[in-house]
């Protein structure tokens, strides 16, 4: 069966130890995450988990009711398939060569991204989008040697006007 | 009302109606301890914990109502583990109590430290840290409405010593209500009518009920069902005693060990209704072959047992027993006149395969274990609550004693825990004063829990266990004979105790049969000895549980006799 990627929204509880029934989950039955981010919604009782997940369809089913079967999982949506927007931030440390800086600059004028610290030896640039835009200016930022890098893992939500 | 949280714990167990507790004490849970001599609880101190646990599970299954245990931190905790994840894998309704270190010890590794909550958290339903004396009458109740609601199954408190010490100002919990948990009991009608009319027109229907109709207390809904449609039945291990074992319709056990018919019907039919089963490797077999033919019906509560291993036609999504009452009223409403004829041949069909090859064995000079499971059966005349170990005995329990009734068979399914069956007929006895609970076991296995034993006496409870003893771990003996050329790597058990001895040491009796014809007399009088019994049947070393399907191989590809 082939495999795919998925976007899982879910809303949790917010307490100690739901993150690790969820990464559990995932970890014992064998299941892949991709990303993971977690953060509370405007309910301070209620966070928001997004997993990016890969698996074949029946792999995907059943990940879904295994969180549903968790007794803090509220909801799980899965983004993929309907419409939604999603956004992922990286922050780059790329190293800034006097010959370069000209060149960094366009770029992040191109990517619309910004510099938010500047070393003897180096530029740290924020950048947000989906994964096609980050992995396309860390393609053009490799070249130039790329010192460290982090990222968010994606984010997302629904298009829908109705909240889930 | 100024109470400690030990105080409050007791109050929500009495309102909880809970009656038994099995336990060890520990340090941190001295404050329970004291508190629970106070109460009318009757407390079955155990001689290991995970005894405690297993004989909850047992209590649980013989009375359909929750376990209750009560174990110290670290080691006591961690001693729970085995008992919890075979409940977990069974859907036992348990709720287990651990002592915790206080709070302010807590990530210190502490004397007696473990975190029983991260431990086990991959095997209970739900489980707790109460970190504040507050939270613990919600907790508490909360834990009792988890573990036996939607698919049930063990949920576990761990209470830190203070927590338990502390005084406060104790207003009792309101009604539970949880946003992130609400079972669907309710089936889906739409989804019921297609199920209709599946069942009017299948020519070859076959009905596999499994553990979830004895926990949802529907078999009775099953058994006006099967007989309503006509349809050949069989169960899973979980599911024996759901559906009567003596009903014409009654096709035996399926999977690795079923019958010939159960695993034939099932290659052939054109209909399978799967009530209460999640489809267990060791019932289907080589998946990709399990009726690959037919379009499956599947019942059950919890929506992750389905299409998890089989693909299923109409998934249905409810408890057992209301569903079944549904689609009973449903039936009502059809013509089934026809269903007599459509059904002949194939009830012909499958009579053909009970006649040519039946559950059989040759009794010969050395005691053959199946004819003391079968002689248990005929002097008890059915109506015992059977309990076993694991391996061979549990597999002969399950073939050779029938079970009409639910909550009479109780074992280790989905876990396979040896040392098993001695605690769960301590837990059952005391659900059921009055039945005769017996406990078959093997030489082997009743080794991994005999202490309880002293339980067994301490409790004065009659409980009794039948030993089928072939001086081997007969199970995987037999696949080394099989598979692995008879090349028996450590499964001969060299030395063993003298179990009449070791009955007397533990101020029991103890019994031996070393011959067929002593069989019987022994059982007799072993049966009818109002004290716990061990009796011991020195049984045919290397006979082997048929028919058998390979690990992986098709079910209908079985090897008989």
């Amino acid at each position: 069966m082939t495999e795919e990627k998925h976007v899982l929204s879910i809303l949790v509880d917010n307490q100690p130890g739901v993150l690790s029934r969820i990464s559990g989950l995932f970890g014992g039955r064998g299941y892949n995450i991709d990303s993971l981010c977690v953060a509370e919604t405007t309910e301070p009782n209620v966070s928001r988990v997004t997993i990016v997940t890969t698996g074949s369809k029946q792999i995907i089913e059943q990940i879904i009711k295994q969180l549903h079967k968790l007794i803090n999982v509220m909801k799980v949506i899965e983004l993929t398939g309907t419409e939604f927007v999603q956004r992922e931030m990286a922050l780059i440390k790329v190293i800034a060569k006097p010959e370069h800086r000209a060149e960094i600059l366009r770029m992040v004028d191109i990517f619309r991204c910004k510099i938010i610290d500047v070393g003897l030896e180096h530029y740290t640039l924020e950048i947000t989008g989906d994964e096609d835009k980050l992995s396309a200016i860390l393609n053009l930022l490799e070249p130039l040697g790329i010192k460290e890098i982090a990222k968010t893992g994606i984010i997302a939500l629904s298009r829908e006007p109705k909240v889930v | 009302m100024k109470l400690t949280g030990a105080q409050i714990l007791m109050e929500v167990l009495k309102e909880e109606g809970v009656k038994t507790i099995f336990g060890f004490p520990g340090g941190a849970v001295i404050d329970i301890y004291d508190e629970l001599a106070k109460t009318d609880i009757h407390h079955v101190l155990v001689r290991h914990e995970q005894g405690a646990v297993h004989a909850a599970d047992g209590y649980a299954r013989a009375s359909g109502g929750v376990g209750v245990v009560l174990v110290t931190s670290g080691p006591g905790a961690t001693n729970t583990v085995t008992g919890i994840a075979s409940a977990y894998m069974d859907s036992i309704p348990i709720v287990i109590f651990t002592g915790q270190v206080p709070t302010q010890l807590i990530g210190n590794d502490a004397f007696q430290e473990v975190d029983i909550v991260g431990i086990t958290r991959p095997c209970t339903k739900h489980n707790y840290l109460v970190k504040d004396t507050k939270d613990l009458g919600r907790i508490v109740k909360e834990a009792f409405y988890i573990a036996q609601s939607g698919r049930p199954g063990p949920v576990l408190i761990d209470i830190p010593k203070n927590v338990a010490a502390t005084r406060i100002d104790y207003k009792p919990p309101k009604k539970i209500q949880l946003r992130s948990y609400n079972p669907t009991y309710k089936p889906n009608m739409r989804q019921l009518s297609k199920a209709v009319s599946l069942i009017k027109n299948a020519k070859k229907p076959v009905i596999f009920a499994g553990g979830g109709v004895v926990l949802a207390k529907g078999s009775k809904e099953l058994t006006e069902f099967a007989r309503k449609i006509k349809s050949p039945l069989t169960t899973s291990l979980m599911g024996l005693g759901a559906f009567p074992g003596t009903d014409p319709l009654w096709l035996g056990m399926i999977g690795m060990h079923g019958t010939y018919r159960a695993n034939m019907s099932t290659g052939a039919c054109d209909l399978m209704i799967a009530v209460g089963v999640r489809f267990d490797d060791r019932v289907t077999g080589k998946t990709d072959e399990f009726t690959s033919q037919a379009k499956i019906i599947h019942i059950d509560i919890d929506p992750t047992s389905i299409q998890k291993n089989v693909p299923v036609t109409v998934p249905i999504v409810g408890d057992c027993k209301a569903t079944l009452g549904q689609l009973n009223k449903l039936m009502d409403k059809e013509d089934l006149s026809d269903l007599g004829k459509k059904r002949k041949r194939w009830l012909e069909e499958i009579d053909k395969w009970k006649n040519t090859k039946p559950l059989a064995y040759d009794q010969k000079k050395i005691i053959k274990p199946q004819y003391v499971v079968e002689k248990l059966y005929e002097l008890t005349k059915g109506k015992a609550i059977i309990t076993t170990e694991v391996g061979q005995n549990q597999m002969w329990a399950a073939q050779y004693y029938h079970y009409d009734k639910p909550n009479h068979f109780i074992t280790s399914g989905g876990l396979g825990v040896m040392g098993f069956g001695l605690p769960a007929a301590i837990g059952a006895q005391l659900a059921c004063p009055n039945k005769l609970v017996v406990d078959i076991a093997g030489d082997g296995s009743i080794q991994m829990n005999i202490q309880e034993m002293a339980t067994a006496a301490q409790c004065g409870l009659p409980i009794k266990v039948v030993i089928l003893n072939n001086g081997y771990l007969g199970m995987v003996r037999q696949w080394q004979e099989l598979f692995y050329e008879k090349r028996y790597s450590q499964t001969c058990m060299q030395h063993a105790p003298d179990f009449v001895k070791l009955a007397e040491a533990y101020g029991a009796v103890g019994l031996r049969a070393t011959k067929p014809d002593e069989v019987e007399k022994v059982l007799k009088k072993g049966l009818s000895t109002p004290k716990a019994v061990i009796m011991d049947f020195v049984v045919e070393q290397e006979e082997s549980v048929y028919p058998m399907v390979p690990a992986g191989a098709p079910i209908t590809e079985m090897l008989l006799v």
